[in-house]
């Protein structure tokens, strides 16, 4: 008990760790935008008076961290101490507080633009992830009990094109077919169900190969096992020992990967959520936030995405070892 | 040495000729627009067909290998660089400087989204091809340092380096001389990777507009270019071509990665 307690302990420590870098990085980072952020924001028509009302709003007037190295009088730069009076110690208390800040451009509240994106960011990812699924799992136990014959070729052979396809060139691929061509789906955008079926499909290609290929493996894997043997001694159907035996124990290794994955999907989603313009965070930052340099923006939902990523895992090892003692992390 | 690795091996080489050899493979001026000549289907004065100014696809794919190679060796070759350097020095000394090392660094650098990370950095940074690769490296260099730590770890304690050692060797040169080269071999695996990696993620920066500016031909631009509804429509080639070349170079980097593998450690044959 002592020793679970402990890792708990050190895990939580860990993700502490973590999301202090990722906060530390964007608040940083903005330091090295080429000119400084109230140029790249109002362009160089803007008068000195407009750039430093806009600098003193968003706190960029400040120091950025604890100490620096401003010039002096005679132009050499000397070390100086700030103390609390700066915007890397501003961006922890505003954070703890649920602010995000506000957009440069619209003034709006940053966390609200977060949580109005965000549910399409998520759902987008588990559609994603259940089609890979329902996709990968019959494929796999087809090439897995059909092992060397020309199904598992075909199987394998479409695992690797879903694996070396990027999402950017399945997604115009698609929007082509069923867009362009068929005329059966909406190229972009998210007003009817429908609509997430194209990108759902396009961010969960990658991960069904890789599943379908873990399947095989895992259930080529399991029927070798003795209690397979036994199965089909005592007279059951094919069709059980594979669904109802194999696949049990072979699912185990899919699991786990299915969870690391959630993050990636959300990740990846990013490239996805800007050919199909789904209005989630992927397009927030990417169009909102890099493309009009609106920097509060884009801080927002790197904080956003990374955390959510780092989450995901980290729920994924505990359910994981809670599911399987064998592996349970000490 | 399996057929896929072959394979692989042959596209490789095939790429890298393309590329070196740019300027004479190529059929037209990659800038070259031509209105009247815009959405050419593949024929034979235009192989790959042209895009929506004009421009000849065939050349632009050509010498979108150049920028390919170009980043994928910089970034693989920095990143293995900076990444042994590291991984040796955490694996070697061990103690609180491993700690802070893998235990903090590695970490943190592996628990947060590589492309998440990089497009940040670009966007803070600006666009662009040299920052591009700087932001690749900044994500690329962990799993070098991860895989030489490992191997270091390993080799560290074989008679070998202990008779080295007790011959007074000083810790330099029984990094260099014994320890790095019994660690080489599953560097080169994670390079042929790293280099799939590297070329897909250049692409995909530059399909955001972080990468190499337009009209540059990189592969991930050209795709950006090829997919407003109204080219689509007219030359689906303009997407086809580019998405072909991305597919086939990352996947023979991956054959040759995963079959130097299957190798170099036959216990990781696939079943």
């Amino acid at each position: 008990m002592k020793y679970k307690l402990f890792g708990v302990l050190r895990r939580a420590g860990f993700l502490v760790l973590v999301v202090w870098t990722v906060v530390s990085l964007v608040t940083l980072l903005i330091e090295l935008v080429p000119g400084d952020p109230a140029t790249a924001v109002l362009g160089d028509q803007a008068t000195p008076e407009q750039l430093a009302q806009f600098r003193a709003k968003h706190g960029l007037d400040r120091p950025a961290f604890f100490f620096g190295f401003p010039h002096d009088e005679n132009g050499r730069r000397r070390f100086r101490w700030y103390g609390l009076d700066n915007r890397y110690d501003d961006y922890w208390v505003a954070i703890l507080h649920g602010d995000l800040g506000s957009s440069f451009r619209t003034d709006r509240p940053v966390i609200d633009l977060i949580l109005e994106r965000y549910p399409a960011t998520i759902e987008l990812a588990i559609a994603a992830m259940i089609i890979a699924v329902s996709i990968a799992i019959p494929l796999g136990v087809i090439a897995g009990t059909h092992r060397g014959t020309w199904l598992d070729n075909v199987v394998s052979v479409f695992a690797l094109i879903g694996i070396s396809l990027p999402s950017f060139v399945i997604g115009p691929m698609l929007v082509y077919v069923f867009a362009v061509k068929l005329g059966w789906l909406a190229p972009s955008g998210r007003f009817d169900v429908t609509d997430i079926i194209l990108p759902a499909v396009t961010l969960g290609a990658a991960l069904s190969a890789i599943l379908t290929r873990m399947v095989r493996s895992s259930v080529i894997e399991e029927m070798n096992e003795g209690y397979v043997r036994t199965a089909r001694a005592k007279g059951l159907s094919e069709r059980t020992v594979v669904y109802k035996h194999v696949l049990k124990n072979g699912l185990i290794p899919v699991v786990t990967v299915l969870g690391l994955q959630l993050g990636i999907l959300l990740a990846g989603a990013i490239i996805t959520e800007k050919i199909f313009g789904w209005p989630g965070l992927g397009l927030l930052l990417v169009e909102d936030g890099i493309a009009k340099r609106d920097y509060s923006i884009v801080q927002g939902c790197v904080l956003a995405i990374s955390t959510t990523y780092i989450l995901a895992n980290t729920l994924t090892d505990v359910v994981y070892g809670w599911l399987d003692p064998r592996i349970r992390v000490a | 040495m399996n057929r896929l690795a072959i394979i692989g091996f042959i596209i490789v080489f095939i790429f890298i000729i393309v590329a070196l050899c740019a300027p004479w493979i190529a059929t037209y001026d990659v800038g070259a627009t031509n209105l009247s000549l815009r959405y050419i289907p593949p024929s034979a004065a235009h192989w790959f067909g042209t895009d929506s100014t004009g421009r000849d696809i065939f050349s632009r794919v050509v010498f979108g290998a150049r920028i390919s190679l170009e980043v994928g060796i910089v970034v693989v070759a920095v990143s293995a660089f900076v990444g042994t350097i590291i991984g040796a020095i955490a694996g070697y000394y061990g103690g609180w400087l491993d700690r802070i090392l893998s235990g903090y660094l590695f970490n943190v650098f592996l628990a947060f989204p590589g492309l998440l990370l990089a497009i940040a950095l670009v966007a803070f940074l600006g666009a662009g091809l040299n920052k591009l690769i700087f932001a690749l490296c900044i994500i690329g260099w962990v799993g070098y340092a991860r895989l030489i730590r490992a191997q270091v770890l390993k080799v560290r304690e074989y008679d070998f380096v202990q008779a080295a050692r007790a011959l007074g060797a000083g810790d330099f040169r029984i990094l260099l001389r014994h320890i790095l080269p019994n660690a080489v071999q599953p560097l080169i695996v994670q390079a042929s990777l790293g280099m799939a990696g590297a070329v897909l993620s250049e692409a995909s920066l530059s399909f955001l507009g972080l990468g190499v500016p337009p009209p540059a031909p990189s592969w991930g631009v050209m795709i950006e270019e090829a997919r407003d509804l109204s080219t689509l429509q007219a030359a689906p080639h303009a997407l086809i071509f580019p998405g072909l070349a991305i597919a086939l170079t990352v996947l023979a980097f991956n054959f040759i990665g995963d079959g130097l593998r299957e190798y170099l450690d036959p216990r990781q044959r696939r079943p």
